[in-house]
């Protein structure tokens, strides 16, 4: 075949298998480093993107305000801010360099077609880490897909990558279908950045088990993991908690994949969560729910039938952010738990022993307030108002989940490591699929775009340097 | 669609939205969309008018189809804006003429075109093909008075028309007189309007005629919004020289009502020309394909009205000033007539829920 010629010129000089953000950035930077550079993307382009469609902002250090973002954001919050959401579980070197190499992105994402806004209502408590996209990650995939073809990158859209020729850590060839057929694509460098692998259902499942078929993937369809299991599977070393995904409750009515930001439902602090037995199982009041949020995913998961119900009443409705589908409504608490499809006994019973549990105090969904309940386990801490103002309202909640945490191992020019620890010369990857080496657990709002853009730009340059010295 | 339809599918899309808000940064929809949680049909009717069709969230949207919840908001909002207007108009018996607007305004401007042409034929002193030239050379194709008599009553009738449009407006979208006219919320509109703030996408210029960002739209509607103040300046001005100083039309070349005039109809012609290019290039799957006659019949109205004019300033002292005079009369008969039935009525209705949006925003802090 013509690829054991060792005279053939490969198809290009840097192929970038993924159509996300951070494959988009390592094209961007390779092509404007004078390399020839295809792009394989396995979704239509009506659908590009991948989960960076469905972003809003990403976070980054700026010494100085700028239209978009006030104040300044400087390495040691940066870094305290990551150590609190990873309890530790980092890689020193690497976050460093993530934050480090952040200083001002803005500017590099502007010259590179993207806008920005300050934000409005809803997220103003990020006003002064995050930069908001003008129009979301939509907006931003779009602007960067102009760019990139504007520099001479070939994109190529429903071209999946099914496989990778690697040979002693070289990279040699994808195997890449394509509308049906299946052709080789070879290049000098290859840089992965094809996203975790939340969407696979079948991986989901040997997780977790029947459970999984109840989650919801908040993200696209086409995030299979496919490259993520290739490169593991070719002796790449692998990072992060293979069972751990970042989790939260959706609305069970979202649609299986791509529901996005408009499932997520806010109401939890405001009301009470009971599972399909009509019983609480968790202190909704524990903390902010900026802080709490993604910890709500699991707990439905450990539920029976992976689902649970928010219940809260007339006055709590206008404290949270509208979802997009309408609460489900009742006269009485018996009605609402019947139109839920819940036992309307135990329901009641568990909204009266609430009721009766919860103690006065001044409410403030400001602060962390002193409204508790007294003798109830499990409690609620803050925000604890008795459910009395009809009509009532219910939300169904499911698992959604957002992204994965197993990844490949990185150094730091993006190269992939191989199990024995050793780099691979022409191997590079970025984005969500090496996450995992800098988020151990937890999230940060805005910082896997951060990622995905740093380690983008890295792996698109030093690939882009392997090619042309 | 019906309009209930209509109404439905804003509502719906109008809930995404709210549960998403990345668009927020575009334009006055979004911003004014977060001040509320539901949408009944008072809501809708506002936010449609308040949309400026700019595009921008259409290409940024997220959910646009093929995705299941197929969002689509600058269709659906310009589709509800089309059938507000209709329920607007006064007097509604006349509410039919926006359902097939390019027919009405295409009768409208062939029976003036002969209605004019068979008066100059009969009115003018040696026929309607002959030269003349010299102070008051119109009036000997078609009568002073009579002219007067004609144009003042169609104006006046428009006027009566757009003003209670503009009352049903108010009714239909629950807004209060007060802060209708309070001052301040005038003024800030004034200005969204003078600029076109909402056509500047967050300062990017918006997603017409396709996906990239640009200010052309603006621009041209800039040519043709000021050009039209001219050439109103231009028609204050000759009445001023007419009825005030005695001098009646023609005027020369250096004159108020001519620089004014030729200024104006010339920035029209090129805005109108440069914005029938984009529509006939834009992206068709964000537009309202259903109001598309109307908009296309009133660039074509605009566009006859200044096209006779600036023919008239051209050859008005040769033989063909006759046919000019009265072929550019009977555009602008037919203009006024469908002022209230047509698109220009969204200079109103834009106009009055800038207003609504000042008034709540200021509230709102
Ligand atoms: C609802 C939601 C909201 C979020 N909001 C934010 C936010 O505001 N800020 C933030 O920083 N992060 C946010 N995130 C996380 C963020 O989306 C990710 O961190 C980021 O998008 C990862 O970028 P990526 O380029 O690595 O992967 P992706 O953007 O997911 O891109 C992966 C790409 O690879 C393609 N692909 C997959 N397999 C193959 C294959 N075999 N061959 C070819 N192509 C393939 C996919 O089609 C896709 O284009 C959000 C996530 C979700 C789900
Ligand atoms: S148009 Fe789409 S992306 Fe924009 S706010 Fe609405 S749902 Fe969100
Ligand atoms: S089309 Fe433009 S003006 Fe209309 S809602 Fe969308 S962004 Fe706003």
């Amino acid at each position: 075949m013509s690829l054991e010629d060792p005279l053939r010129r490969e198809d290009c000089d840097v192929l970038v298998i993924g159509g996300g953000n951070a494959a988009l950035c390592a094209a961007m930077t390779a092509a404007e480093a004078g390399a020839r550079v295809i792009l394989l993307e396995s979704a239509p382009r009506s659908f590009r993107g991948g989960n960076s469609r469905h972003t809003r902002n990403l976070r980054f250090l700026h010494r100085k305000p700028t239209p978009y973002l006030k104040d300044a954001y400087l390495e040691e919050e940066f870094w305290d801010d990551l150590m609190l959401v990873t309890g530790g579980k980092t890689t020193e070197a690497l976050a460093r360099l993530v934050i480090r190499e952040s200083e001002d992105l803005g500017e590099w994402m502007e010259a590179h077609g993207a806008m920005f806004q300050p934000p409005l209502r809803g997220t103003l408590h990020l006003a002064r880490t995050n930069a908001h996209f003008l129009g979301g990650g939509k907006a931003l995939v779009n602007a960067y897909y102009a760019t990139a073809a504007r520099l001479g990158v070939e994109i190529r859209y429903e071209a999946e990558a099914v496989d990778l020729e690697v040979e002693n850590g070289r990279f040699r060839f994808a195997r890449v279908r394509e509308r049906g057929a299946e052709r080789l694509v070879s290049a000098a460098a290859c840089v992965c950045a094809a996203g975790g692998f939340q969407a696979d259902l079948a991986w989901l499942k040997e997780i977790w088990g029947e459970a999984a078929d109840r989650f919801v993937i908040r993200g696209s369809p086409f995030d299979t993991g496919r490259v993520l299991r290739t490169l593991l599977t070719r002796g790449a070393k692998a990072v992060g908690d293979p069972r751990q995904c970042h989790a939260v409750a959706v609305d069970a009515r979202a649609p299986r994949f791509d529901g996005g930001i408009v499932t997520r439902l806010d109401c939890v602090p405001f009301g009470i969560v009971v599972n399909r037995e009509g019983k609480r199982f968790y202190d909704e009041g524990e903390n902010f729910w900026p802080k709490r949020y993604a910890i709500w995913g699991r707990l439905v998961a450990g539920q029976p039938g992976q689902e649970a119900f928010c219940l809260i009443d007339a006055k709590a409705l206008p404290l949270f952010m509208p979802s997009v589908f309408p609460p489900v409504t009742g006269r009485t608490i018996g009605e609402l738990a019947a139109n839920l499809g819940l036992p309307v006994g135990a329901v009641e019973e568990t909204v009266a022993a609430f009721n009766r549990a919860v103690r006065p105090g001044r409410f403030d969904p400001a602060r962390l307030d002193d409204c508790a309940t007294e003798g109830i386990a499990p409690p609620k801490s803050h925000w604890a108002q008795p459910l009395d103002c009809p009509p009532f309202y219910g939300y169904p909640l499911r698992p959604g989940i957002t992204f994965t945490y197993l990844g490949v191992a990185v150094d730091e020019r993006a190269r992939v490591l191989r199990e024995d620890g050793r780099p691979c010369e022409n191997l590079f990857v970025a984005g969500e699929i090496m996450s995992g080496n800098i988020l151990g657990q937890g999230y940060m709002a805005g910082f896997g775009m951060t990622i995905g853009t740093v380690f983008g730009r890295i792996a698109g340059r030093e690939a882009a340097r392997h090619v042309r010295g | 669609m019906s309009a209930d339809e209509l109404l439905r599918e804003a509502e719906r899309v109008m809930t995404i939205c709210n549960a998403c808000r990345y668009c927020e940064g575009f334009c006055a929809v979004f911003p004014a969309m977060e001040l509320r949680r539901t949408f009944a049909a008072e809501e809708l009717r506002y936010l449609a008018n308040l949309c400026h069709n700019c595009r921008g969230c259409w290409y940024a949207c997220q959910y646009a189809p093929p995705h299941e919840f197929a969002v689509n908001v600058p269709r659906a909002l310009a589709a509800l804006r089309r059938t507000t207007w209709q329920e607007f108009a006064r007097p509604k018996r006349f509410s039919g003429l926006f359902r097939r607007n390019g027919l009405a305004v295409l009768a409208a401007g062939l029976a003036a075109a002969a209605v004019f042409l068979l008066w100059g034929a009969l009115s003018a002193e040696s026929g309607l093909w002959a030269a003349r030239s010299g102070a008051g050379a119109f009036y000997r194709v078609i009568p002073y008075g009579a002219m007067l008599g004609v144009f003042s009553a169609l104006a006046l009738g428009a006027l009566a028309a757009l003003a209670a449009g503009l009352f049903s407006f108010l009714r239909q979208t629950g807004t209060k007189a007060s802060e209708f006219f309070a001052p301040g919320h005038q003024l800030r509109a004034l200005k969204d309007v003078l600029r076109l703030t909402y056509l500047e996408g967050g300062g990017h210029g918006c997603n017409y005629p396709d996906e990239r960002f640009r200010h052309g739209r603006r621009r041209l509607h800039h040519l043709v919004f000021y050009g039209f103040l001219a050439a109103f300046a231009s028609t204050t001005a000759a009445a001023f020289y007419d009825h005030v100083l005695g001098l009646p039309a023609p005027y020369p070349w250096l004159s108020l009502p001519v620089l004014l005039g030729l200024g104006g109809g010339l920035a029209m012609t090129a805005g109108l020309c440069g914005l029938m290019v984009l529509k006939a290039r834009m992206d068709h799957e964000p537009a309202d394909e259903e109001g598309r006659g109307m908009e296309l019949a009133f660039l074509g109205l605009l566009l006859a009205v200044n096209g006779t004019g600036l023919l008239l300033l051209f050859l008005r002292e040769t033989a063909a000033m006759g046919v000019l005079l009265a072929l550019h009369l009977a555009a602008v008969a037919a203009f006024f007539a469908l002022l209230p039935y047509g698109k220009f009525v969204h200079a109103l209705y834009r106009w009055a829920a800038l207003v609504k949006n000042a008034s709540e925003q200021s509230k709102a802090g």
